[in-house]
């Protein structure tokens, strides 16, 4: 019984962009592998944070969506940890009315894209 | 007696508030899911230090105001909100 999960995640700003492209294709080829769909990826970017983590004020934001098996999370989670690239993560499964919400989000943002 | 009560002229007129009528925004607007990700939305139910408003201003119902806490408290872990900061708005 597969669930949608959506993870983001804060990589340090001090990784140039290709340590920071291949985190990432990294953590993207760990939920596909493990039999996970990839549904939505968004980049924020560099972003200021709130609050300064790890003595930064800024950090590259990641969004995951994907449907995985509940035991895929916890493996998720231990590579996040074991990562010192990532500073922060939130994983957090999707109820029906989330899913609706990014659903509609993922149709605005396409939107923009086209026109 | 009545007529000298009627005398009594305030300095400034009582400013009497007209009660408005609190209603809960996410049952009006029907909204039923409120996403820890964007923080300007959020920032609706802080107040200037960045602490979570109480119902009794915000005039939310409960279920809504345990998901509205809840997404903050989410938003605070990603560093897109602070957890406490002075003159945020």
């Amino acid at each position: 019984m597969s669930n949608r999960y959506e993870t983001v995640f804060i990589l340090t700003p001090v990784l140039s962009d290709v340590q920071m492209k291949e985190a990432v294709d990294k953590f993207k080829a760990l939920v596909v592998e493990n039999g996970g769909k990839m549904v939505n990826e968004e980049n924020w970017g560099l972003r200021k944070l709130a609050y300064p983590i790890q003595k930064k004020s800024t950090g590259f934001y990641n969004l995951f969506e994907f449907d995985a098996e509940p035991s895929f999370v916890e493996k998720l989670e231990i590579a996040y940890r074991r990562d010192e690239r990532v500073i922060r993560f939130l994983t957090f499964k999707l109820d029906k009315y989330a899913q609706a919400y990014s659903e509609k989000r993922i149709k605005k943002s396409k939107e923009v894209k086209e026109n | 007696m009545a007529q000298n009560q009627s005398e009594i002229r305030y300095l400034t007129p009582p400013s009497v508030e007209i009660k408005k009528k609190k209603y809960c925004r996410f049952k009006k607007n029907k909204i039923k899911y409120v996403d820890y990700k964007d923080p300007e939305f959020l920032k609706k139910f802080l107040n200037e230090q960045g602490k979570i408003l109480p119902r009794r201003l915000t005039g939310t119902s409960l279920k809504y105001q345990r998901k509205v806490a809840q997404a903050v408290k989410r938003a605070r872990h990603l560093a897109l909100l602070p957890y406490v900061t002075d003159l945020m708005k």
